[in-house]
């Protein structure tokens, strides 16, 4: 019984990881066709910003919650005046130059932090159910993935930005001709990504041992997750993570955590071989 | 006619290349400058699938992994090199066209095909890290996990194990090799096979309406682009005496694309100079450590996406022609891929 509680709680775990990992993503590739291969980088500054505020002495939600979204959100913005509003429009031209972009940033933080492990530690502590112990801080990741879901169905469907948003990414001109700078849409959202990719690189930050090159652990099953979910953002979003959360939580138990990371990848291939638009190219459709 | 001039522009390259090549060991060492060409050849791989056939693959290093992987196991288990090189073009070809027609025959659109080819590359990497352990054993070779797999017969004149092809001879025989491949991708270019596979680039439907199979011809260009990719990596391999999981990374494969970004789409010469000159500028940087070297490719490869979006070699051919207006460029100069297509297709994604 005690075992079944703790497979539970992985199970639920590995999902809402996928979930946490691929939100700044999904948004970003969601709303504005932008596929942002520095998504990974941008959670990586998430986590530095988090573990510099720490041991600046700001307490660790603060930092978590607020000082990594707003940083990594401002890199964002500056990212997207950049570069990336040149690119609007051209999907593979953007991924190489964002590609680019994580190169330069992995490059950066090696410069600046060096290429050693830095971390901090979870600051909520495990408890015991039954004879196993459960990581308290596991079931902290779950919430906020679920605050993550919620919040964002509910910016886009109930507030009035979200349904400015929505309406810029159907039909810009037609935005326009409304009032509504289609520019100034575009540069809000792509800060709202970046803001939810530092939030997830924050709250991971104490997880995990943080290098330069962590970005590139997550973007690959972030990539796929938002890929394979297909055109709608948050039914897309909730039904991979919870597909591939399954998949490879349940090949990790059988077998081993390699086994479990190659099954996902699997399973994202054989997936989009058999619905080619993504999961929601084929159920949910017209959903959000 | 048109064979002819076809015919006097590759052999313009080929007697140019080979010069240089005679020329190049005074200034750098014939040791960099083998892998050099051996990088020069990766890119070619993905120069030829990507900027004629249209097809954008992001796990281009898979089989680049998977030839030296090849080369290097049945090396071991054979001790003489003639079968192992053989080999290690094979194997990739094959595994290329397996993975080509499921993705071709299956019609996935741009996107899709660069998540899969990049999910695939990373299947190769996460298990040829995982392999440390002594049961993975393929024949006599074991495949060392993340310390690769070392001390693996190299390359010798065939039928004599023991006269081996290093240093100097090995930087000729690459040399013969990437020429040899130039001519060979040249023409296959000028070929009716070649001529459509740009058609299909240029517009898929209309080649298919014409009553061409467009799927087997995609995999089978597929797949010629993964056995030069293993080609170049069976010479890795016997350049660098071990391979190792990180020939399946991420960064490698992120380089092959920079390559031809840099050197140019849509000509066979400009993915080979980006990778040479681009590769070359690593290894100095390498031996410097003010700047971070990667911060240097990223930014090299973010500024020319921006702002050289055709590549080194289009731009100087369309400046040279502007310069010189009378004389008749090279064909290949015109030969662009239509970005803007693939890009038209992606939105597909907005069903």
């Amino acid at each position: 019984m005690d075992l079944a509680g703790v497979i539970a709680i992985e199970m639920v775990y590995s999902v809402a990881m996928l979930v946490l990992i691929s939100a700044g993503l999904a948004v970003v590739f969601g709303m504005m066709r932008v596929i942002n291969l520095a998504h990974g980088e941008f959670m990586m500054m998430g986590g530095y910003a988090t573990i510099v505020s720490v041991h600046a002495g700001i307490n660790i939600y603060i930092a978590m919650l607020i000082v990594a979204p707003l940083v990594v959100g401002i890199i964002g913005l500056i990212v997207e005046r950049l570069v990336i509003r040149y690119l609007y429009g051209r999907l593979i031209d953007t991924m190489l130059a964002t590609w680019g972009l994580s190169l330069f940033f992995i490059g950066a933080a090696t410069m600046i932090f060096g290429n050693t492990t830095t971390g901090i530690s979870p600051p909520i502590s495990g408890f015991a159910l039954g004879d196993f112990q459960v990581n308290g801080y596991n079931l902290f990741i779950v919430l906020v993935a679920a605050v993550i879901l919620i919040a964002m169905f509910a910016a886009l469907s109930l507030t009035r930005f979200g349904l400015i948003a929505r309406g810029t990414m159907q039909r810009p001109d037609m935005a326009s001709a409304l009032g509504y700078d289609p520019d100034r849409i575009y540069m809000l959202t792509f800060f709202a990504g970046s803001a939810l990719s530092g939030l997830a690189g924050g709250i991971l930050a104490p997880l995990v041992g943080l290098v330069p090159t962590t970005g590139a652990t997550y973007i690959a099953k972030a990539f796929i997750t938002v890929i394979s979910g297909g055109a709608s953002v948050i039914a897309g979003l909730a039904s991979a993570a919870t597909l591939f959360g399954l998949i490879s939580q349940s090949f990790t138990f059988l077998f081993s955590p390699v086994v479990g990371e190659v099954a996902l990848l699997v399973a994202a291939v054989v997936l989009l071989r058999l619905l080619p638009q993504g999961i929601t190219g084929r159920f949910f459709r017209g959903g959000m | 006619m048109v064979a002819a001039s076809e015919l006097r522009s590759a052999l313009t390259v080929l007697v140019i290349a080979a010069i240089l090549f005679i020329v190049a060991p005074a200034v750098i060492e014939t040791y960099t400058l083998t892998v050099l060409i051996i990088y020069g050849m990766l890119a070619l791989s993905l120069g030829l699938i990507w900027g004629f056939g249209g097809i954008l693959c992001f796990g281009q290093a898979a089989f680049f992994g998977l030839g030296a992987y090849t080369y290097a196991i049945s090396a071991i288990n054979i001790g003489e090199s003639t079968v192992p090189f053989v080999l290690g073009i094979a194997v990739p070809a094959a595994f290329a066209f397996i993975l080509g027609a499921m993705l071709f025959y299956g019609r996935l659109s741009d996107v899709y095909l660069g998540v899969i080819t990049l999910v695939v590359t990373l299947i190769f990497f996460k298990f040829m890290n995982s392999t440390a352990g002594p049961e993975y054993v393929i024949g006599n070779a074991r495949l060392g996990g993340f310390n690769g797999i070392p001390g693996f017969q190299t390359l010798n004149v065939p039928g004599d194990p023991g006269s081996y092809i290093y240093d100097v001879d090995y930087y000729w025989f690459c040399v013969v090799a990437i020429l040899i491949v130039y001519a060979l991708v040249r023409w296959l270019l000028a070929s009716p096979f070649g001529r459509i596979a740009v058609a299909i680039r240029e517009n898929e439907t209309r080649v298919e309406l014409m009553g061409y199979d467009v799927r087997i011809r995609k995999t089978v260009l597929f797949s010629i682009g993964g056995g030069i990719a293993g080609l170049s990596g069976t010479l890795f391999a016997n350049w660098a005496e071990i391979v190792t999981p990180g020939m399946f990374s991420l960064a490698q494969s992120a380089e092959i694309i920079i390559w031809c970004i840099v050197g140019g789409l849509g000509t066979l010469v400009g993915p080979v100079i980006g990778a040479m000159a681009l590769a070359y500028l690593k290894f100095l940087l390498g031996q410097q450590s003010l700047v971070d070297n990667m911060m240097l490719l990223g930014l090299i490869l973010t500024l020319s996406v921006l702002f050289l979006p055709r590549g080194i070699v289009p731009s100087l051919g369309t400046l040279l022609a502007r310069a010189m207006p009378k004389r008749r460029r090279k064909r290949q100069h015109h030969r662009r891929p239509r970005r803007d297509a693939e890009e038209s297709r992606g939105e597909v994604l907005d069903g």
